[in-house]
């Protein structure tokens, strides 16, 4: 199954991109992806190993299992106001 | 009534407020943000907000939503700007109108508190020497609501 994974802010800067479609088993959780993410070595090991994330636009748990086609936001820490 | 915005264009503090207000309302109160020419020891020249646009909109809309259930009034509006903002601009500005100042007060100190905990929004801050770092920020907490029984 196909994860749109989205990058923002300081995660955006550090990958240089704010985009990557990751294949994934079905029935894969959150933490599965972002596994797979600090695997591909380089600056996604920087990433951590347990990131806020959202999953089609709602905060989840790492356990979360997702669906293809699922929208997921890598969230850093957020500083609005 | 209620209405929560993500924004690009300058936010005009005056017309958030006269966008609240009835005539069973004794309280009108207005909130802004505003960018400081300081932070943790340095002088800061400018900042940049980024978001997470469509969620932003969905969580401040909730955000707003939880504070007319936690006070009664539905007289709310906040607005968040993202962007290049300059020192002096006001970055958010939260109005609430009610019978009595406490639900006014109580409404305004959440939201923006809220803000700080969930909004998909972060901060880069612009030192001298032309200088950029994204502003330390606060880890989101999925809500328990959220998880889903997979039984």
């Amino acid at each position: 199954m196909e994860i749109r994974t989205l990058f923002f802010a300081s995660y955006k800067d550090l990958l240089g991109t704010d985009e990557l479609h990751v294949n994934l088993p079905i029935g894969a959780s959150v933490s599965d992806l972002v596994e797979e993410l600090r695997s591909r070595g380089g600056a996604f090991t920087v990433l951590p190993k347990l990131p806020a994330v959202a999953v089609n636009m709602t905060y989840a748990d790492p356990s979360s299992t997702l669906s293809d086609g699922d929208e997921v936001a890598l969230i850093p820490p957020v500083a609005g106001g | 009534m209620p209405i929560a915005r993500i924004v690009q264009d300058p936010i005009d503090p005056a017309a958030v407020l006269a966008s609240v207000g009835s005539d069973e309302d004794g309280a009108s109160l207005l909130f802004t943000g505003v960018v400081r020419n300081h932070n943790q020891g340095r002088t800061v020249g400018g900042v940049r907000y980024d978001a997470y646009e469509e969620m932003a909109a969905r969580v401040l809309s909730q955000i707003v939503e939880e504070a007319v259930q936690l006070v009664g009034t539905d007289r709310i509006v906040a607005v968040h700007r993202v962007g290049e903002l300059t020192v002096g601009e006001v970055s958010v500005a939260i109005a609430v109108s009610s019978p009595h100042r406490a639900e006014a007060f109580e409404a305004s100190r959440f939201i923006i508190e809220e803000i700080k905990k969930r909004l998909p929004v972060w901060k880069k801050e612009r030192y001298e020497g032309d200088v950029e770092e994204w502003v330390e920020g606060v880890t989101p907490v999925a809500v328990p609501a959220r998880q889903v029984d997979e039984s």
